[in-house]
């Protein structure tokens, strides 16, 4: 519908410089510049190295984008941008190069969260978001179980990793395997040759006693120091490392955990829809689990296709787009960036 | 497809009058056009509306808040202001002026960013001016001066000037007693910049007490001569002068503890 907001985003929290623009629920353009490759002998994001990727990057992939969506700058209603939660200095080039645009076009901008915009981004795929819904984020950076009551204006965090990221996690293990940075999506591919039940790893936060206190929250730690330790035994016993066998054990742990606690939720909250984004959502053997599981309870999953799991500026377009169908008002134009920006808060 | 300029409708609407000129009147030589200038390579976040004519440069409106963890949040909101101040649009805006430090890393960003998509929404070229030559060339008055901005660690970015305001050696980033000695090969009788004043003691040559930090008026003269002659932008690429510390913070970490 042409009456819908045109709505430029801006995602620069880490080391993906995106730009996306949709139309109401639509994705007309996803434009990403990804520095990963300049990390990758780090094992781990560096965040000067991140900062000046995003401040080469921003305006030829802000130049794709326009053109993938055929809108110019002066077509589009609102700028929305991630203002956090991510790296201080990566966020600051994405909001400056976000007011630099709204200033110089003369539109509204909108700073915005970015684990909500991962939770809004689905909208694009399925449609609007039945309210309440939980939603679970898992990349190499979060791994949170929220409550989403109102997508526009704050949503209510029930659990959180208390040490490492799931996809934090999902890196160590294929460090510890001999496999490259970012470990996700290799992982994922040596897992299908193995077997899920060869190894019997630790699920963190599930025994009864962590339940009482954790019931929501996750923990990570103890799976990658068991995984490490299992390697290791073999290491020094001369015995070659199944690498698909430890892959797959490792990967089941983790879904087994995310899926069941994501699970717990709904059925705790009472709530019928379980959305799934983040880094980790491209994961097949969770895709795949939470389908299942999610079935028995007649429970719907939502997962956006890989694509738009990860960070891109589509999620953060998709989330502003919502934000101005439901009337919020624009940011001020000294909103600052904030590296530990709170749940509770969709847009400053 | 690319994007559109912001003239077309908004031109009707142009409230900045002055006496201004619009772009295509340049080409026949008896214009004054609208520059605006950024500057955020020091804990001064610069924004400035500046006319440049055929024969000088004049500033006409100018903002200038010292605040060394805020470029962020000030530096947006002050070019709309001076843009107000004299009742202008940013479709009036011919050119922009950017400081490229040397300077703290992520602040420095902020001005390089806010130049760089004004200059591609607007599709008006965006020019590069090493920061310290704003305050060295301004200082210089007949001898050789050395000028120096903060580049926290215990050193300065810093570069020294002839006595006519031309960068004879720098700019750099070092120890305040290395570029001193430097500085007094050079022949320099003075030092300049925040980073001077920080420093003064370490640098012990007489302190310039302006302009302390890059001026607006000096970045826009540095980059008249371009202006003037159309010349096409310049890529705005930060002197940051040091390797970012890429030793990440997982890199070296043992997976078992
Ligand atoms: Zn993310």
């Amino acid at each position: 519908m042409a009456d819908e907001p045109l709505i430029l985003g801006i995602e620069t929290s880490c080391d993906e410089t995106g730009v996306g623009v949709v139309r109401g629920h639509t994705l007309l353009a996803d434009a990403l510049a990804s520095s990963v490759d300049q990390h990758a002998r780090f094992g781990g994001v560096v965040p000067e190295v991140a900062s000046r990727a995003h401040l080469e990057a921003i305006v030829p992939t802000m130049q794709r984008a326009l053109s993938e969506a055929r809108v110019t700058l002066a077509d589009i209603d609102a700028i929305a941008v991630t203002a956090g939660p991510g790296l201080a200095g990566a966020l600051l080039v994405g909001v400056a190069a976000a007011k630099g645009y709204a200033v110089a076009a003369e539109k509204p901008v909108y700073g915005v969260n970015h684990l909500a915009a991962h939770v809004a981004v689905d909208t694009l795929e399925h449609g609007p978001l039945p309210e309440p819904a939980i939603a679970l984020l898992v990349s190499g950076g979060h791994s949170s179980l929220l409550l989403v009551d109102d997508l526009a204006r704050g949503v209510t965090p029930l659990g959180a990793t208390i040490d490492d990221a799931a996809g934090e996690a999902f890196d160590k293990v294929a460090r510890l395997l001999g496999l490259p940075f970012p470990g996700g999506p290799y992982i994922d591919r040596e897992a299908r040759a193995g077997d899920p039940a060869a190894i019997a790893f630790p699920r963190g936060l599930t025994a009864a006693k962590d339940l009482v206190a954790h019931r929501h929250d996750f923990s990570f730690s103890g799976l990658k120091t068991a995984v490490a330790r299992w390697v290791e035994a073999r290491q020094r016993a001369g015995e070659p490392v199944p690498v698909a066998d430890v892959a797959a054990s490792f990967q089941e742990a983790v879904c087994d955990v995310l899926v069941n606690k994501a699970l717990d939720a709904c059925r705790g909250q009472g709530v019928q829809t379980l959305v799934i984004g983040g880094g980790v959502a491209a994961n097949s053997r969770l895709r795949a689990m939470a389908e299942q599981r999610a079935a028995r309870h007649g429970i719907r999953v939502r997962v956006p296709r890989p694509g738009l799991c990860t960070d891109n500026g589509a999620m953060v377009a998709a989330l502003g787009a919502h934000l101005v169908a439901s009337g919020v008002a624009p940011s001020r134009l000294d909103l600052p960036a904030d590296s530990a920006m709170p749940l509770t808060t969709v847009s400053v | 497809m690319g994007l559109a300029p912001n003239l077309g409708a908004n031109h009707d609407r142009r409230r900045w009058r002055a006496g201004v000129q619009r772009p295509e009147a340049m080409r026949l030589g008896w214009v004054i056009v609208l520059v605006l200038v950024v500057d955020s390579s020091t804990p001064a976040v610069t924004a400035a509306l500046v006319e440049v004519t055929a024969s000088g440069v004049r500033t006409r409106a100018h903002r200038c808040t010292v605040d060394a963890r805020a470029h962020g949040e000030l530096l947006a909101p002050q070019v709309d202001a001076v843009l107000a101040d004299v009742a202008a649009r940013p479709a009036d805006l011919h050119a922009i002026v950017a400081g490229v430090g040397p300077g703290p890393f992520t602040g420095l960003r902020v001005g390089l960013v806010t130049a760089a998509t004004m200059s591609q929404v607007l599709d008006i070229p965006a020019y590069a001016v090493c920061s310290l030559d704003a305050i060295g060339h301004p200082a210089a008055a007949g001898e050789p001066v050395l000028a120096a901005s903060d580049a926290r660690r215990r050193e300065i970015y810093w570069a020294v000037y002839d006595g006519a305001g031309q960068r004879l050696v720098g700019p750099e980033v070092g120890a305040p007693a290395v570029a001193a000695e430097r500085a007094r090969a050079l022949a320099a009788t003075a030092a300049v910049g925040d980073g001077a004043h920080r420093y003064a003691e370490a640098l012990g040559l007489p302190l310039r007490p302006e302009p302390r930090y890059p001026n607006a008026t000096a970045l826009a003269t540095l980059a008249a001569e371009r202006i003037r002659a159309g010349a096409p932008g310049d890529p705005l690429t930060p002197l940051y002068l040091r390797r970012p510390d890429a030793v990440a913070a997982t890199a070296r970490k043992p997976v078992l503890p």
